[in-house]
């Protein structure tokens, strides 16, 4: 799998770097900016980009921007982008960029590398992969307003990490439950949530966050 | 309201259709005039009355003495009450007639007249205190004596429009219609009648705009602040808010030190001592010494989310990202309250009255969600006249007082730094508005949006 890297700090970059490499993914490109994405993900066709939110020249949002335009450049480009802080507003922008192959992470995620390849990974096969802090926001904001009340304890847990993006098997072993209890507890949400069931795990995600985001 | 306002500038032009225009302006600030003298009168009717009390009850004469007294009274307590509710509503009034001038003089006669102010004293006011911060403040004085002086003045601004009348009417309606007499002088044949009449006319309207400019001028020489007291007013001002500035500043970085102190710091020091246990057992004990270092990691994601939070105090990223409508949005979606936002920047305000306007917002908003038991929030922004104006209204169960909570006198403060205000208008039974006005220019229009 080919991997290009926007990341403006030179640690973290070559950090990221060795630490793919080292999980057997083969980095196509390190850049430091937005222009420089752009060209890399034209020129290297990777399977997957990795952004940092804050880039040269004016530190704001350009990652944002750079993730935005290269899947317009290269349509249905998968994108993980990692930021130091994660917003809902953000988050947004992404899932509405196209449906699938988008990751958003805190940068503290990629300290569990078993867990950031595995999103990578995801992200590369066209899948979700939202912050768990994003999730927990959504769901409190839900939870306030009772949208929520009917789901059990257990319902919410694997409907927050539905909604992370994560498949039945890796809900599964997370919340040790065999599979098909997962199986179970997502077709009891879907049908208190009123939501149409689906088998695409990609499809099911973007209905539980569309569902959550309002 | 303290504030230093320079309208835009718009000169007249010349030519048939500015002197029409003209004309037509100087007509307006006439009827303004007459507002002016109309709220002088009431002044003038309860004094007059006190008067004519007075009179009847030491000079006058025939009828019954208990008579007299009686008529007496009723007239001195009709014009004492006639003062009481007249006084404020005078005062107010020529303020808002005199505002208007200011106004109307840098868009129309090209005159633009910067005004100040007083603040009105926080919290909310006696009919004494209201009465006392209108008193003192040189404005008023000023301000009445423009309505004085205005009767005088507005000839200036009037004339162009009489002019034309006259030619019109006086010189070219005979010609029309037989109601209107044609005057009388020798040689008046109807065709030097309207000769004369269009040469009056055009002298009316071509005078239009320059007598309109002249009655701007005059206005400008009295209705400008200027004077000692007034300077001392706003020195005294400026000096109060630039204290309380300073002082929320260094209490603000004494918070964030004992914060890094207390949480990030002391987080990084505990992991470089886990890490040290860790190195040394390594060898005798690879387990423990990974869990060590799990330990070691956890606190960095800890430290992380601590550092994080604090980032979001100071400035918010989304802030200084996007600009305050988006960081309001970002916060909206993030509250379990219903909050809708509208919007009608174009540009960003400058950094420091962004965050003190987003902060402000953020208050308000807890305040909503604390105390109001609202169902929806409305937040509105809004950049018209040189002010950014939000707005953050709920409908909620209303009765919030400034004076009994910190919070909103709070805000206050801080806003005063910035020459902005806050209005609350919270009746028992809802709605809670409050309005902050921030008188700012924007930056250059938002390159990016997407």
């Amino acid at each position: 799998m080919r991997v290009v890297i926007a990341e403006d700090l030179f640690l973290l970059r070559d950090g990221l770097t060795r630490m793919l490499q080292a999980h057997g993914l083969q980095i196509a490109a390190a850049v430091d900016n937005g222009a420089d994405l752009l060209a890399a993900v034209t020129a290297d066709q990777p399977d997957v980009a990795i952004v940092d939110v804050r880039l040269p020249p004016t530190f704001t949002d350009e990652g944002i921007r750079a993730a935005l335009a290269a899947r317009r450049e290269v349509p249905g480009l998968p994108v993980l982008v990692l930021s130091q802080y994660v917003e809902q507003l953000y988050a947004r922008e992404l899932l509405a960029s196209g449906s699938g192959g988008i990751g958003y992470l805190l940068k503290d995620r990629v300290f569990d590398s078993g867990q950031f390849v595995d999103a990578v990974r995801r992200v590369a096969a066209g899948g979700t992969a939202m912050d768990p802090e994003v999730i927990a926001r959504l769901l409190a904001r839900n939870t306030g307003d009772g949208t929520l009340a009917a789901l059990s304890p257990r319902e919410r847990e694997v409907l927050a990490l539905m909604a992370e993006g994560r498949s039945n098997a890796a809900i599964a072993q997370r919340l040790v439950i065999t599979e098909r209890a997962v199986a179970k507890h997502t077709a009891s949400i879907f049908l208190k949530l009123d939501l149409q069931p689906s088998d695409d795990d990609n499809r099911r995600v973007l209905a539980v966050l569309a569902y959550l985001g309002g | 309201m303290a504030v230093l306002t320079s309208p835009r500038r718009t000169n007249p032009r010349f030519g048939p259709q500015a002197g029409l225009v003209a004309a037509t302006r100087g007509v307006a600030f006439a009827a303004l005039m007459a507002a002016g003298m109309g709220l002088l009168t009431l002044i003038v009717a309860a004094v007059l009355l006190i008067a004519l009390g007075a009179g009847i009850l030491f000079v006058g004469s025939g009828g019954p003495h208990e008579e007299r007294v009686l008529l007496a009274f009723l007239a001195i307590g009709t014009g004492l009450s006639l003062i009481r509710f007249a006084l404020p509503a005078t005062l107010l009034g020529t303020r808002r007639l005199a505002r208007l001038t200011r106004q109307l003089t840098g868009d129309w006669c090209g005159v633009p007249i910067a005004e100040w102010y007083a603040p009105p004293p926080a919290g909310k006011l006696t009919y004494t205190e209201r009465l006392r911060w209108l008193a003192t403040d040189p404005a008023t004085r000023r301000d009445l004596r423009w309505t004085a002086a205005n009767l005088l003045a507005c000839a200036l601004a009037a004339a162009p429009a009489a002019i034309i009348a006259t030619g019109l009417i006086e010189f070219i309606g005979p010609e029309f219609t037989r109601l209107i007499p044609p005057p009388a002088f020798p040689g008046n044949t109807p065709r030097t009648l309207v000769v004369l009449g269009l040469a009056i006319t055009s002298v009316g309207v071509l005078a239009a705009p320059a007598l309109l400019r002249a009655y701007g001028l005059v206005a400008r020489s009295i209705l400008a602040p200027g004077g000692e007291a007034e300077l001392e007013l706003r020195v005294q001002q400026l000096t109060e808010t630039r204290t309380e500035a300073l002082d929320t500043g260094a209490a603000e970085i004494r918070r964030i030190e004992r914060d890094l102190h207390d949480g990030a710091q002391a987080r990084l020091v505990a992991m470089g001592m886990t890490l040290d246990a860790a190195g040394q057992i390594i060898d005798s004990n690879p387990d423990a010494a990974r869990a060590l270092v799990l330990e070691a990691r956890d606190a960095s994601v800890k430290a992380l989310a601590e550092l994080r939070a604090l980032v979001r105090g100071i400035h918010p990223p989304v802030l200084a990202d996007r600009g305050l409508a988006d960081a309001i949005r970002a916060l909206a979606l993030d509250a379990s309250a219903r909050i809708s936002l509208a919007s009608d920047l174009n540009g960003r305000p400058p950094a420091p009255v962004e965050s003190a306007a987003y902060f402000a917002v953020c208050e308000l908003l807890a305040n909503v969600s604390k105390h109001a038991e609202a169902r929806q929030t409305w937040v509105d922004i809004r950049h018209t006249d040189g002010m950014l104006r939000v707005g953050v209204t709920d409908n909620g169960h209303g009765g919030a007082e400034p004076a009994r909570g910190t919070g909103l006198r709070g805000i206050e403060r801080r806003l005063a730094a910035f020459d902005g205000v806050l209005a609350i208008s919270s009746p028992p039974g809802g709605p809670t508005a409050v309005t902050m006005e921030i008188p700012c220019a924007l930056s250059s229009p938002k390159t990016s949006s997407c």
